[in-house]
């Protein structure tokens, strides 16, 4: 995309909304349903239904999107050049993984202006794996002259259910690549909209104040009362959307073939997993609860994989 | 003879994975190529982030014919079982079956079948797919749409495509046709992916070697190394500069290129300013980077050495530049942590330690700190060591776990402790301790020398031995979770090296005590319900010693044993002298088996363990006859032929002497001793019956004997003494 034809402002190099624009565009011609963000607080794109459930049953799927991610442990208030608590993640995923999967990934990073015969580009080991979504996989992190600036896996388990096919993921972490290709060390300094002198919004003007304030809020003062009653609230609703939606077949039987409430039972889910983060940042969970909380959320994500693959569109009859 | 050429060409295969890879490889095949009766000259395999490769040099291009004998029934058998045997045999009549003749059986027919070898491009196709199929990767995965159905293909990352090719060097070679996992063989593979990625037609081993070279692929990963190895070398000599050598590192760095271009990159001075360690750990496990040092002060330098994977256009300045933000980056985090570390003092840590459990049944690390303190106090006088700086130095020793740095980089603990000890103004010996308190390691690692040090490494170990084996959580096998043995080998080695004088007994109770003093219910409990805290050593001593029975002392033993054997002694001394009573002062112990070994290389010591095996053995035997032992000083009034009389005049000078040489702990006295015995105990055996017809004389005999045992056991209990 740096053609001679595209306006300054709108170069994957200058600003950071024309990098997703180059990569929404990218995956789009490839033939990806373009999704947006999630409607709620999520820890990874991952956690996405497009992606955690889409990825289990037998039917083809690829879609691209954005995703906000909050990591509340992760804030620095503002301080740290590269540590965010919410940032951007861009995630594709492809089922099955299509055999030019890693050519696909090169061509997106050279869409954004990476050129391979300049940069020194790697796939180096790393094997992912989600102990609150019962899921791995196994894949790279992706280099770019010693900086990571994606994860590459190749879905085997979610939610602990066999991906049959297995799905390929990509992750792009867009400050980094942004800062990357903008050659900025401190991610509120990256470009935002590619404007200079007065029109430029920085990523700073957009973020920093929320940086501040939810790490202050993060750490110090989010209501733990509130937060553990709501993560049993979520846990206890998740529960019963799974058991009203299963389906009684004519006979009144209890064989469970059909599911109606897959998706508002995973919301549930994804908001049990989110306020877990935030009791575990403000360091009111000890070391042994920890465990018996991520349990509890994969106990969840596992009821609700289950109650997918019983779904049209996770592939049941 | 043809050769064989496999390639599987896949995505990038973990660095760390792909030595043991080729190894798997080049076993699983030629091993099954001998089973099928061809034997190869020679195999080699390779291994590249992007394939495994493997050469395997003169197979037969056939498998021998086999002559197999089949027994027939004898001539004249019913038909029925002459049927049986020519349709089994595959003959069509008689005829085609010989006669033999057997003495027992009479005649009878034998049919000999021959089994015609296959060509062996044929049994390679079948080996082939099985050792795909069954490869033993340590992780493997399924891809694409045939991942769909059960039993799809795995393979370490997607596998794109194989070659196989076998045939003489002179000829054209042939494909080995297979198919697996829907992959059909073939003779095609690619470069380099960046650089020369178009398809590459190869024939044999040296034709792909060289085209992949030409296609920038070096196959051989011990070339990639040298190549590495040798110009990052010149690059750091050209700046006057030393390459901090990195075995580990240099191996995964050739796992992660096909193709390696070695540059060099510069960072900020400033962060030199943080401990070297720190910044070598942070370059070499986050970027895979070698750093180097100016070999006058063997301080680092603010240059770094990045290995590349192509060669790129502007000669790689954006890939340095990248490198430098990234390492920049990295170190402005690390120096962050070590600066941030530094403003909290070492004991301000440690409260924190009361939340965090070290073993469930053991309790927190607050308490192993608190137990570990109050044994390295006991300890230090047994070293010489200021029990004050034991105390102190046990107290902060495990306080950088908590640090910053030593979260990011757990290699780093100990050495973290010494640094914020230094920083906030600790006593030398105190900081060396807390760095060194983990030593030694392994069997390679430094051994600490100094007095606090000692007791600070001694009581860390013997705390969680003596634990451990309170709550009966002791090594099985190959499973050793807590690292008891490295612990026991640990303690062996910090005594041995520094003349350490302890008796191991004394010292577990004085750890126990620790344990009993926290009112530790399990090992309260396992100790004995009449067992309270505060109660008499003695009494800890006596029931610790009840609870392990001789267990823990006997795990050193072992430890001993096979820390000896390495160094060339012999394993039996070791038995020899620990089965004595009350041994259990380790540097004595050795030094024992030390002057036994020398003894037994004399003459004299041969032979007398030649004799006192001799009186054993009849002693047992007598012994079994008469049902009773022969226990008890023989009468000196019954001794009548002039040997004899030597012999218990030798035994008691003997015993004399090697008593008071062990009680000054000469052994080469005490052996010296012993082998004044050896004329009269020769001299004996020569002259003397001992079973003399006297029944009187003959007990008396056989208890001079048992005195011969007795006195040698002043030494060694010689019946433990092999040959």
């Amino acid at each position: 995309m740096t053609d001679s034809g595209t306006p300054p402002h709108m170069r994957p190099d200058r600003s950071f909304q024309a990098l997703i624009l180059t990569l929404q565009r990218f995956w789009a011609d490839y033939g990806c349903v373009i999704l947006q963000p999630y409607d709620m607080e999520v820890g990874a794109g991952t956690f996405h239904p497009a992606t955690t459930l889409r990825a289990l049953g037998p039917k083809p799927w690829n879609a691209a999107y954005v995703q906000p991610s909050r990591r509340p442990k992760d804030g620095r208030y503002g301080e740290n050049p590269n540590r965010l608590q919410h940032y951007y993640q861009y995630q594709v995923i492809l089922k099955p993984s299509p055999p030019d999967i890693q050519d696909l990934y090169l061509k997106s990073l050279a869409a954004i202006g990476i050129d391979a015969g300049l940069h020194d580009i790697r796939f180096v080991e790393d094997d992912w794996e989600s102990p609150t979504l019962g899921a791995w996989g196994l894949g790279w992190e992706c280099w770019c002259d010693g900086m990571e600036v994606s994860q590459f896996t190749y879905f085997q388990q979610v939610a602990g259910f066999e991906c049959a096919p297995v799905s390929g993921e990509l992750t792009y972490g867009l400050e980094r690549l942004a800062m990357y290709v903008q050659g900025v060390d401190r991610v509120y300094d990256l470009n935002f909209n590619g404007r200079e002198g007065a029109q430029k919004v920085t990523y700073g003007d957009v973020f920093l104040q929320a940086e501040q304030e939810y790490s202050r809020h993060n750490f110090e003062h989010a209501d733990t009362a509130m937060l553990f009653e709501q993560f049993k609230m979520a846990e206890a609703a998740c529960r019963k959307y799974l058991d009203v939606g299963w389906q009684k077949n004519e006979t009144g039987s209890e064989k469970k073939e059909r599911h109606l409430m897959a998706l508002p039972a995973y919301d549930q889910c994804i908001k049990a997993s989110h306020v877990f983060n935030l009791l575990d940042a403000r360091g009111v969970i000890s070391v042994t609860e920890r465990q018996s909380y991520i349990l509890r959320v994969r106990e969840l994500a596992k009821a609700c994989g289950a109650a997918w693959l019983a779904t049209e569109a996770g592939g049941a009859g | 003879m043809p050769d064989l050429l496999l390639e599987f060409f896949s995505e990038e295969i973990p660095a760390r994975m792909q030595p043991r890879a080729a190894d798997d490889l080049r076993k699983l095949v030629t091993d099954r190529l001998v089973e099928a009766g061809l034997v190869y000259e020679g195999a080699k395999a390779f291994a590249t982030p992007r394939r495994l490769a493997l050469a395997v040099h003169g197979i037969p291009a056939r498998q021998p014919d086999l002559k197999e004998e089949k027994k027939g029934p004898r001539v004249g058998a019913p038909q029925a079982a002459i049927d049986g045997f020519l349709k089994s045999a595959g003959l069509a009549s008689l005829d085609q079956a010989k006669v033999e003749k057997d003495p027992k059986k009479g005649e009878f027919y034998v049919a000999v079948v021959e089994k015609k070898g296959r060509p062996a491009i044929d049994v390679i196709g079948e080996i082939v797919p099985e050792v795909v199929r069954a490869f033993p990767w340590p992780k493997s995965m399924r891809w694409g749409a045939a991942s769909a159905q059960p039993g799809a293909l795995t393979w370490v990352r997607p596998l794109h495509s194989i070659v196989a090719i076998f045939g003489p060097e002179t000829e054209d070679p042939d494909v080995v046709i297979f198919s697996v996992g829907g992959i059909a063989s073939g003779s095609i593979t690619h470069g380099h992916r960046f650089m020369a990625p178009a398809a590459i037609e190869v024939r044999r081993q040296a034709d792909y070697m060289e085209k992949l070279e030409k296609a920038k692929v070096i196959v051989d990963p011990a070339r990639r190394q040298d190549i590495i190895l040798a110009e990052a070398k010149n690059l750091a000599f050209a700046q006057g500069f030393e390459l901090v050598e990195d075995a580990g590192l240099l191996a995964e760095a050739a796992g992660l290129v096909e193709w390696p271009v070695v540059l060099m990159g510069t960072f900020d001075r400033a962060f030199l300013a943080i401990p070297d360690e720190v910044i070598r750990t942070t370059i070499r496990n986050n970027q895979k980077c070698f750093v180097l040092r100016d070999p006058q002060t063997a301080k680092l330098v603010n240059k770094f050495i990045l290995i590349a994977n192509i060669e790129a256009a502007d000669g790689g300045k954006a890939i340095v530049a990248g490198n430098e933000r990234v390492i920049r980056a990295r170190l402005s985090d690390a120096t962050f942590f070590y600066e941030s570390d530094l403003k909290t003092l070492l004991e301000d840590r440690l409260p924190k330690f009361e939340g965090i459990v070290f073993h469930e049944k053991l309790g927190t690390q607050w308490q192993r700190i608190e137990r570990i303190e109050r044994l390295a106090a006991a300890l230090a006088p047994l070293v010489k060591a200021d029990i004050g700086k034991a105390r102190r130095a046990a107290r902060l020793c495990k306080a950088d776990l908590l640090s910053d740095v030593v979260g990011e980089f757990p290699e780093l603990q100990g050495l973290m402790g010494k640094y914020y000890a230094e920083a906030q103004g600790e006593d030398e010996a105190v900081a060396h301790a807390i760095e060194d308190h983990y030593s030694p390691k392994g069997p390679d690692d430094l051994v600490p020398a100094d007095p606090v040090s000692i007791a600070v490494a001694l009581a860390d170990k013997i705390d969680t031995l003596v634990g451990f084996w309170a709550i009966d959580e002791k090594p099985t096998g190959s499973k050793d979770p807590y690292a008891l043995r490295r612990a026991a080998l640990g303690v062996i080695r910090l005594v041995l090296s520094n003349g350490v004088r302890m008796g191991l007994l004394d010292v577990f109770s004085r750890a126990t005590e620790g344990y009993l003093e926290q009112d530790n219910a399990h090992v309260v409990a396992a100790l004995g319900k009449n067992q309270t805290p505060g109660s008499e050593f003695d009494a800890i001593r006596r029931s610790f010693a009840a609870l392990t029975g001789a267990g823990l002392r006997e795990f050193f033993a072992d430890r001993l044993k096979v820390q000896l054997r390495e160094q060339g002694a012999r394993h039996d001394l070791v038995d020899a002298v620990f089965s004595l009573e009350g041994q259990d002062d380790l540097f004595l112990i050795v030094r024992r088996v030390e002057a036994l070994g020398r003894f037994l290389d004399t003459d004299d010591g041969r032979n007398l363990l030649a004799g006192a095996k001799r009186a054993a053995n009849i002693l047992r035997i007598e012994e079994k006859k008469d049902g009773h032992a022969f226990a008890g000083a023989p009468d000196g009034a019954l001794l009548k032929d002039p040997e004899e009389k030597a012999l218990a005049g030798a035994i008691e000078a003997a015993r004399d002497d090697a008593a008071a040489a062990v009680g000054r702990e000469d052994f080469a006295a005490a052996m010296a001793a012993m082998a004044k015995l050896r004329p009269a105990v020769d001299a004996f055996f020569d002259k003397v019956t001992v079973n003399a017809d006297d029944k009187v004389l003959r007990e008396n005999r056989l208890k001079l004997l048992n005195e011969i045992r007795q006195a040698t056991r002043a030494v060694a209990d010689f019946s433990k003494i092999e040959g």
